[in-house]
């Protein structure tokens, strides 16, 4: 089997198209997954409801249901709105939301571009979208949006410091940008001599972990963080103007973006698609184990998100500026600092 | 025949034929939705949503950016973290000397937060 796969020479374009439109078709049936799981299934046993239970067996058909709806709806922009403006903003929050994915590994070879800045090429597109957001608030000509999409802008900005600076601590110890790399330090590391399960960074990296994932959790814009959204205050803050179709665009953007912040955490510190080295796999069997491994991984991520969000009462805009400033960022630079030493006398 | 291009330079068109992608996408939601979707003209529908009263005064309205100040912190922050990453790739490499020579670096950071800490920048205000 491996021989005959590996005698075909597909063409740069052959491959490509292959990769990109795998990847297109895991981003959707994981984002859907996932809102399907969560958003209707999840948050309803938390709330002792059974939620959507008509469409298909037991709702899993809910949520085709809702984009065939949204589909329908009229595109309504108000009168003074910058229209151009208005309609894009919705294509660049998904086009920085789909270019997280290219990086993400799946397998040995399961990889859309494998580019030696990974993580960073990821932390850089990632904050792209909130371009888009004010570029949103500020088209609708509301005050509503407005208010939303500044407040969305400082809490993006605010939240993207601890971020890069907890990714900083799983850099140093991998040695490198590539996430395939750190994916094969995580394999092939050992704790104190121990190589049984390898060295996921979540053992030794639990401070950086702890701040990736309240950073994510901001920078979705997920309760107890979501302020530029919040309904009881801004209604629904920079998409309140937005209807129809351009309003599903955020919808999946959202959720896709908390797909891929979940795959990266899991990449960063749970090992990715790898399992350990010690354990014996081949190539061949990972292959097929691989993206199994790490959707697992992601979409048990982003339960964990989903959690915090449906647990907890909103925070303050101020409280949420001083844990950033006050909080994370002093532990995350702290983080670095030992991860340094720790690094250069082992 | 020769790569015209290297894999470096290909794995970036990759990127890019991704994002076309996604953009494709997006026109092509919005060009289904334009087919199937009604238009019907009312002018009430045009009103700015402002908790359903009458909206008030300009849409275009201002608001005060109470933390322009966290903007300029970030971009200082932001700019360290350019120059720290090179650095942790190859801290291995570099050993104390690039131990001592990055806790210098994050220390005279750590002071300018502090001071902007203690001048209250960091407040509500």
């Amino acid at each position: 089997m491996t021989g005959v796969l590996s005698a075909i020479e597909l063409a740069y374009w052959q491959q490509t198209t292959i990769r990109l439109l795998a990847g297109l078709v895991a981003v959707l049936l994981l984002t859907g997954g996932v809102v399907y799981l969560y958003l209707f299934k999840f948050v309803s046993f938390m709330q002792s409801r059974l939620g959507p239970m008509e469409a298909g067996p037991y709702g899993s058909l809910q949520l085709l249901a809702e984009v065939g709806k949204w589909i329908q709806k009229e595109d309504i922009s108000t009168k003074d709105a910058d229209k151009f403006i208005f309609g894009l903003a919705p294509a660049v929050v998904l086009v920085s939301t789909f270019l997280m994915f290219v990086v993400i590994p799946a397998g040995p070879n399961a990889v859309m571009a494998d580019l030696g800045t990974g993580i960073y090429y990821v932390l850089a597109i990632s904050s792209l979208s909130v371009i888009g957001i004010l570029m949103a608030g500020w088209a609708s000509a509301n005050k509503y949006a407005l208010m939303g999409a500044l407040r969305a802008g400082g809490q993006l900005i605010a939240y993207e410091l601890p971020l890069v600076l907890g990714v900083l601590g799983v850099v140093i110890q991998a040695g490198s940008l590539n996430l395939q790399d750190i994916v094969y330090a995580q394999s092939n590391g050992e704790i104190f001599g121990i190589s049984a399960i390898g060295n996921p960074y979540i053992l030794t990296q639990f401070v950086a972990f702890a701040i990736f994932m309240i950073a994510v959790q901001a920078e979705l814009t997920q309760t107890p963080f979501d302020m530029p959204i919040a309904e009881s205050e801004l209604v629904a803050g920079y998409q309140v103007e937005y209807s129809g179709i351009r309003f599903l665009v955020y919808f999946i953007a959202e959720f896709a973006t908390a797909v891929g912040f979940a795959a990266i955490a899991s990449t960063l510190f749970l090992g990715g698609w790898a399992l350990p080295a010690s354990w014996g796999f081949s190539d061949t069997a990972m292959h097929v184990i691989g993206p199994i491994n790490v959707s697992i991984k992601a979409v048990f991520l982003v339960g964990v998100v989903f959690w915090v969000r449906f647990t907890f009462p909103r925070f303050r805009e101020d409280q949420l500026q001083r844990l950033a400033w006050k909080g994370l960022i002093p532990l995350a630079l702290a983080n670095i600092v030992v991860t340094a030493i720790l690094k250069v006398v082992f | 025949m020769a790569n015209p291009l290297s894999d470096y330079l290909r794995s970036f068109l990759t990127v890019g034929l991704f994002a076309a992608l996604a953009v494709v996408l997006f026109f092509l939601l919005v060009g289904i939705s334009a087919l199937l979707r009604p238009d019907r003209h009312q002018e009430q529908k045009y009103i700015a949503y402002e908790s359903g009263a009458d909206p008030i005064g300009s849409m275009w309205s201002q608001s005060q950016v109470r933390y322009y100040i966290f903007a300029l912190l970030f971009v200082m922050f932001d700019v360290e973290a350019v120059f720290i990453f090179p650095w942790a790739t190859q801290l291995e490499w570099f050993g104390t000397f690039g131990l001592i020579e990055m806790f210098v670096f994050i220390g005279i950071l750590l002071l300018g937060l502090v001071y902007a800490w203690r001048k209250g920048v960091l407040k509500w205000a």
